[in-house]
């Protein structure tokens, strides 16, 4: 099986994908993530405003089989939340690139991006 | 230990099944995904392998005194070609597995047969053998596991497929009726039962001969222990070591709310305490909710009552894909066991309201 690995995000180990547009930064969980969940139930997610660490747990998503804490690929302040999620949380299982993206993020450091890893690094261990 | 497989392991991974350790087995949890899996169990039809259930047969002179001594229903009252439901308690009234026993069609070599839950076959023919022998019955009891394949094939088309893969037999046998058949050839004990809450069979057949079996219901969608667990809490049936155990969360049938198994007229292990228990009434009995909040009760969370006062513990939680809302079950005081009652699960530190809910969720 072969999950998608968009070329224009960076990635967590913890399977959490980052894409940077001029000052924010989206975030959400990998195809290869939502297929080992299976269907996504609910997320819990930080409000606007929240500030988020890199590396550290930022919410929770769970799936009718499982629970999973979402980890902070940077630093910053959350500036939007896909509030979408709340009433489809299958949209992340459906387009976990797109419309089932998480937070949009006020990022501080662009220095943190080069701990992230990139496209290849990523499909490289999911392989 | 290494994991005990169903013969047709190596298929499932071929058809793309994720798997899952339950009870000693290697076991698919799901095939496409459990939402699919669940639809189509409700609405069409679904084959799960349940070859990781127990099969242990019991023959010989003695053999109904030993399964009317082990089980807490009345096995004398069992026609050839009937099967049901029981627990098995200790002296204490303790449960310490649910089964469903069959008395097999007439003129085989075993009188009984009977299906614990995975992983505790070994302890049941140890449980049945040592009786037997303490006793001085004359039983044979064979622990058949490893020989034996099981399916279930359930959903409102069940009967359809199983016709067509079998005889029309399988159309007139009533709930819990037991017939022997032939798929393609193949000799299998064919049963109307399951755990879904939906119409349906379960096939028992040779293991060597799994493929056979399982190949005659190709195109019916494939399900896992994913999709299972759902069905089965929709409908608030128990999972063993989960919604009791004997070691983790010691109940009788009574507070596990499957009374209507035990009959107290029986002499078996543990009818004197289960007896004085029925006098006493319970205290405390399996009790279904829904969240009404946003959030999925999971094992192990506290439940609370308005006041916070903590009054149990969620043994089986999930989302359930027929409502699109939190269910659960949990041992609660019969004084919040009221359908109607407010209650809260923590989840991960917030108060998440509640509200008791007679079972089955749906209908």
């Amino acid at each position: 099986m072969s999950f998608d690995v968009p070329e224009d995000c960076q990635y967590l180990e913890t399977h959490e994908w980052a894409r940077r547009t001029n000052g924010t930064v989206r975030v959400g969980i990998t195809d290869f993530a939502q297929d080992e969940l299976g269907d996504v139930v609910f997320v819990e997610l930080p409000a606007v405003e929240d500030r988020i660490e890199a590396g550290e747990e930022f919410g929770v998503i769970e799936s009718i089989k499982a629970v999973s804490d979402l980890y902070a690929p940077v630093t910053g302040t959350v500036t939007k939340v896909n509030e979408e999620l709340f009433d489809a949380p299958e949209l992340v299982n459906e387009s976990p690139f797109e419309d089932g993206y998480m937070l949009e993020v006020e990022y501080e450091d662009e220095a943190e991006f080069e701990d992230l890893l990139t496209a290849a690094e990523y499909a490289e261990q999911t392989e | 230990m290494a994991l005990r497989m169903p013969p047709l392991r190596d298929a499932h991974a071929e058809r793309g099944a994720k798997f899952t350790e339950f009870g000693g087995w290697d076991m698919p949890v799901e095939f496409d995904s459990i939402r699919t899996e669940h639809g189509a169990v409700r609405g069409s039809a679904g084959i799960f392998d349940v070859s990781h259930m127990g099969q242990i047969e019991v023959s010989g002179p003695d053999a109904l005194t030993l399964m009317d001594r082990l089980t807490t229903n009345d096995v004398s009252a069992l026609d050839p070609g009937r099967a049901q439901y029981a627990a098995v308690t200790d002296e204490t009234g303790v449960m310490l597995d649910d089964t469903v026993v069959y008395r097999l069609p007439e003129a085989r070599d075993a009188d009984y047969l009977f299906v614990p839950n995975a992983g505790h076959d070994a302890e049941m023919y140890d449980r049945w053998t040592g009786y037997r022998d303490e006793h001085g019955l004359d039983a044979t009891v064979e622990n058949v596991t490893d020989e034996m394949a099981m399916f279930a094939v359930q959903g409102p088309d069940a009967v359809e497929h199983v016709v067509e893969a079998t005889d029309p037999v399988a159309r007139d046998l009533r709930f819990l009726g037991t017939a022997y058949t032939t798929v393609e050839g193949v000799e299998v004990l064919l049963s109307r039962s399951g755990y879904t809450g939906e119409d349906g069979f379960e096939l028992l057949c040779p293991a060597d001969a799994a493929a056979t079996v399982y190949g005659a219901f190709e195109g019916v969608q494939p399900c896992g222990l994913g999709a299972r667990d759902t069905l089965r809490l929709e409908m608030g049936y128990l999972l063993s070591g989960q919604d009791f155990d004997p070691e983790t969360d010691p109940r009788s049938p009574f507070e596990a709310d499957i009374g209507f198994a035990v009959d107290l007229d029986t002499a078996f292990v543990g009818r004197d305490a289960l007896a004085a228990a029925a006098e006493a009434g319970v205290e405390e009995r399996l009790t279904g909710f829904k969240l009404l909040d946003r959030g999925v009760p999971r094992h192990g969370y506290d439940i609370v009552d308005t006041d916070g006062r903590i009054v149990g513990t969620v043994t089986s939680g999930t989302m359930s894909p027929t409502l699109n809302e939190p269910i659960g079950m949990g041992y609660l005081p019969v004084e919040h066991a009221d359908p109607g009652t407010t209650l809260r699960v923590v989840v991960r530190g917030e108060r998440k309201e509640a509200r008791v809910q007679s079972t089955p969720f749906i209908q």
